[in-house]
């Protein structure tokens, strides 16, 4: 069931019917049936999976406490008569017995989604190296991908890790902790949650509140107006582009790789935005995914602004623990005396980032294009920050041309120009073709043609460049402007006229009226 | 607390770490510096700092990050 389509919208709109009509007790059960009904539209065996995520989350779990209450029961009780260093070898080994239990849990779910997501691209490759050797190839296994999985596997493990690091009490209640892994709105692109953030918000009761409600609508209708009026519509003229790639060098592939940002930014901040917004008009809070990413002047600082909970989960569960390990301390003690303490840090930062990023780019799909991209950020990263102390001597010597508003534009135009090509590699789906599309994109042939009517035989005519320009312009305007919901809130005729006119930009000007179907958020594909 | 500062100061000489109370929030200390210090708390006091432990408060001043090595040592 797409966000996009009629029948989401009618059942969005029963849903929440329904949950302000429940008595306020039973309200997190309506979300848990209204959720699993969703994902029943996207398939019966879907929920095996599901399934076997929650209730092996919910055992793990329990486990985890049990070891963990037991831990502080007998350090409590003897906490007079053992001594310190007794008392921290208990507490270790309990800890290690803790660490089993929940190695175990992400072996499984992670191993479901590696099995589901990762086979046929492990196959493929396999066949690749047997073909050299002229063995006969396996055949490729086609696997069906439950709707979610990345996202609901993700947040079930966080929660898992956060059990482990006694950061959150586990849930007692089975049905309680499925609606933590199954929520609705969050359960096809995220944001990927916090359960110590959101559990208590789902099974907590809510008022029916005009304000959240307005507020919900109006990020609702946003998050449609991005999607439909500009992602979709800018999708026509890529699809063009990449049907024959060929036909569509130099210039061409800059064009696309600008479009492709704009495009994939309209899709999945809206997508999130129509996400937030239901939960927030039934008073849940999500977490926000992205703060105005175009506008940062670093490679560093996009990847705190966009997909920030995807990126915070990679920080937190895989950066951290891979950069306090014992082997890494161990690496680390081993270099200091022989290349000092900041190159040591920097060779065990440099090496679990590493990690991270592969992570990174594994879980956005089973390609070499994302494992590609992956690491392609990661270098970008790395050598800026290694070019660090002399972009700092540079803006010493020139203080004037550095803090003025002129360079912050071009440190942004950069980064995005910088963070839209190596995006690219996700467009095209092809590592050569995509390096030999930006060696092609370099001589910048074709520029001329775009420009003298090239632009207008992609699919799209002068009012679509129009109507996409404008709405950018909008998107742009209303990003800039802080509290505006605060404050159109004050001015209630004003906020209702713009609600009306945004509703009615969607319906002249969205994907329904101009004769093609809505497309499926990237990011379900997740 | 003055080996606390003193592994600070190794890292940012230029920073008054007895009053700063933002090492994270104010972007002080990155990534890079938090892994230096997690090693430098290992050499120093034979402590290694789990990663749950790697949170903004436990990192955001000295008396913070000394804080954490007592409780550690006596937990």
């Amino acid at each position: 069931m797409l966000f996009t389509s009629y029948t989401f919208i009618a059942f969005l709109c029963v849903m929440l019917a329904a949950y302000f009509l429940t008595p306020k007790r039973a309200q997190w059960i309506t979300l848990l049936v209204g959720s699993y009904v969703f994902y029943a539209f996207a398939g019966a065996w879907y929920f095996v999976f599901i399934l076997f995520t929650t209730v092996s989350a919910y055992i793990i779990s329990r486990l985890l406490h049990r070891v963990k209450q037991k831990e502080d029961e007998y350090i409590s009780s003897v906490k007079d008569t053992l001594g310190k260093e007794e008392r921290k070898a208990y507490r270790a080994r309990s800890k290690k017995k803790r660490f089993n239990i929940l190695l175990w849990g992400l072996v499984l779910n992670f191993g479901v989604l590696a099995v589901l997501k990762y086979t046929a691209f492990a196959v493929t490759n396999a066949n690749n190296i047997l073909a050299l050797f002229g063995k006969e190839a396996i055949s490729v296994p086609s696997l069906l991908l439950p709707m979610g999985i990345s996202f609901y596997t993700f947040q079930t493990c966080g929660y898992l890790i956060d059990v482990y690091r006694a950061k959150v009490e586990p849930e007692k209640n089975i049905a309680k902790l499925a609606l933590f892994v199954s929520f609705f709105p969050q359960i096809v692109q995220g944001p990927i949650s916090r359960f110590g953030e959101l559990h208590e918000q789902l099974v907590a009761p809510h008022k029916f509140d005009l304000k959240n409600f307005t507020f919900g609508v109006q990020r609702i209708l946003w998050g449609f107006f991005k999607k439909l009026v500009i992602a979709d519509r800018v999708l026509v003229a890529m699809n063009t582009m990449l049907d024959a790639p060929e036909n569509y060098k130099g210039a061409y592939v800059l064009l696309l790789v600008i479009l492709y940002s704009i495009q994939i930014y309209a899709d999945f901040t809206g997508g999130i935005d129509i996400t937030i917004g239901i939960a927030e008009a039934m008073g849940i809070r999500l977490a926000e995914n992205f703060d105005r990413p175009f506008s940062s002047k670093s490679t560093k600082e996009y990847w705190r602004r966009w997909h920030i909970t995807m990126g915070s989960w990679f920080r937190d569960y895989i950066f951290v623990p891979i950069s306090v390990t014992r082997p890494m301390l161990r690496l680390n003690k081993a270099l200091t005396p022989k290349c000092g303490r900041l190159v040591a840090s920097k060779v065990v930062a440099y090496t679990a980032r590493t990690v991270t990023w592969l992570a990174t780019g594994i879980w956005h799909g089973a390609g070499w294009n994302f494992i590609v991209w992956g690491l392609l950020n990661c270098l970008v990263i790395i050598v800026s920050e290694s070019f660090e102390p002399l972009y700092k001597k540079f803006h010493d010597k020139f203080p004037r041309l550095t803090s003025s508003s002129a360079y912050g534009v071009f440190m942004s135009v950069r980064t995005f120009l910088l963070m839209s090509v190596i995006r690219s590699l996700d467009c095209y789906r092809n590592v050569p073709l995509t390096f030999s599309m930006w060696a092609s994109m370099l001589t910048f042939k074709g520029i001329g043609d775009i420009f003298s009517g090239g632009a207008l035989e992609l699919g799209l005519g002068v009012s679509d460049f129009l109507i996409i320009f404008i709405a950018i312009a909008v998107v742009f305007v209303v990003s800039k402007i802080s509290d505006i919901r605060e404050k159109l809130y004050q001015r209630p005729v004003l906020s209702a006229a713009l609600c009306v006119t945004l509703f009615i930009s969607i319906i002249m000007f969205g994907a329904y009226s101009v004769g093609y179907d809505a497309s499926q958020f990237i990011y379900n594909q997740f | 607390m003055e080996t606390v500062i003193k592994m600070l100061k190794e890292l940012h000489p230029d920073v008054d770490f007895e009053s700063a109370d933002g090492l994270i929030d104010d972007g002080i200390l990155d990534s890079l510096d938090i892994v230096s210090l997690v090693a430098e708390i290992d050499s120093e006091f034979g402590i290694v700092v789990p990663a749950e432990e790697i949170v903004p408060e436990n990192f955001n001043s000295a008396t913070a990050l000394f804080k954490l090595i007592e409780r550690l040592d006596e937990e």
